[in-house]
């Protein structure tokens, strides 16, 4: 199956991670002063523009309706970064889990598995 | 290589899309905001949901009590969710946006399974964040949970079928699972929005020019990702991926559990 046996798996790694973060972060510094703007608004701005005039949205933010008011930027980072710590911690534990289980089981059948 | 001669296809006339939407404009985007959807189509693609999400629960529940050791790799799954789309990447468009990280969970898990994941995130984001919205979770939940995910699971058999290297399989499958995902959206849209001029066509065209541009180099970085998670895995918890790396393993739940999806029957297919 595998017709490509990558020579070393460590290499591989860091050359998919490094190209990964050079396509994430590049932009940033090719595009100087770019606002990187956009996510929802683009979209929702495409429905005024398609719908030819404003367009009243139905509905409000859950957010916003409790807390009367949009949401602070720096208090959306909050929540982004509460996301992304939540995610972040379960992936480190299990990863922790899982190499502490192989270490110390000796190896045996965990080992031999890949490009058998 | 590893492309047969449709994916080439497929990747050519989605470079040439790229190219020309990106230069008619520049913007990112992820969710249907809240509100930003009719409440008929919100209701509609609700309905469109259910079925997934009850095979989800179902399916989740069957897989573990078949192997409770795979539960460490669900809550994996939806955390590398939870990450991938808490990350606002920037492009080389001038604009951001996220991905949808659920290539992983449908390549382990099969696309029921990772609706439920899936919406489990977009409720913390519609709820938390004013990201996507109550209103529009179910035509959220279908693009990113269930449509997305299922370009994805398919990709990845195909890729098996057709024995492509498997981490240029996986690479294909989370690609383009993402990429899908925004299509879906685009045409979500365009159903509720037909333009004035072409009708549902043309508006879904303006969309995909909204999201294309921005979403082609992050679903490169999301394939790349993912080929690492897995290859992380494989090192650490082959047990767990038995069905996975080798239909003959000794680990015949592990096998059932990497099936889930629908294709029950497949199992003797790979089993031979």
């Amino acid at each position: 199956m595998m017709k490509v046996i990558i020579k070393s798996r460590t290499t591989t790694v860091v050359i998919l991670l490094m190209l990964a973060l050079a396509l994430s972060l590049a932009p940033l510094f090719v595009l100087k002063g770019a606002e990187f703007g956009g996510s929802d608004e683009a979209g929702s701005q495409m429905v005024e523009q398609v719908t030819g005039g404003q367009y009243q949205p139905w509905a409000k933010p859950v957010m916003e309706t409790i807390i009367g008011g949009k949401l602070s930027p720096e208090m959306e980072t909050l929540f982004f970064c509460l996301q992304t710590g939540i995610g972040v911690g379960i992936l480190a534990f299990c990863f922790g889990y899982l190499v502490a289980r192989k270490k110390y089981a000796g190896g045996g059948a965990e080992r031999n598995r890949i490009n058998p | 290589m590893g492309y047969s001669k449709a994916e080439r296809s497929v990747l050519t006339v989605l470079c040439v899309l790229a190219l020309v939407l990106f230069l008619s404009r520049p913007a990112g985007a992820m969710h249907i905001m809240e509100g930003y959807l009719p409440p008929q189509y919100c209701v509609a693609w609700g309905v469109v949901c259910l079925p997934f999400l009850v095979l989800g629960v179902m399916s989740l529940r069957r897989t573990l009590k078949e192997n409770r050791r795979l539960l460490i790799l669900l809550a994996m799954s939806g955390a590398f969710i939870f990450v991938i789309s808490s990350l606002k990447i920037p492009t080389f468009f001038g604009s951001s946006s996220h991905m949808t990280g659920t290539g992983l969970a449908a390549i382990l898990f099969g696309v029921t399974s990772t609706s439920i994941l899936g919406m489990i995130v977009l409720i913390f984001q519609a709820v938390m964040l004013a990201h996507g919205g109550i209103t529009t979770l179910g035509a959220n939940t279908f693009s990113m949970a269930i449509a997305g995910p299922m370009v994805a699971w398919f990709l990845f058999k195909a890729g098996n079928k057709l024995k492509v290297n498997r981490m240029v399989t996986i690479f294909i499958a989370a690609m383009f699972g993402d990429l899908f995902t925004y299509c879906v959206t685009s045409v979500q849209l365009a159903l509720a929005y037909p333009s004035q001029v072409g009708g549902v066509a043309a508006s879904a065209i303006k969309f995909l020019a909204v999201y294309a541009p921005t979403q082609v180099p992050l679903a490169i970085v999301e394939g790349i990702l993912t080929v690492l998670i897995i290859m992380g895995l494989e090192s650490i918890s082959s047990g767990e991926l038995a069905g996975l790396s080798s239909p003959k393993s000794a680990e015949p739940s592990a096998d059932i559990s990497f099936k889930k999806g629908k294709m029950e029957g497949e199992n003797d297919e790979s089993n031979n």
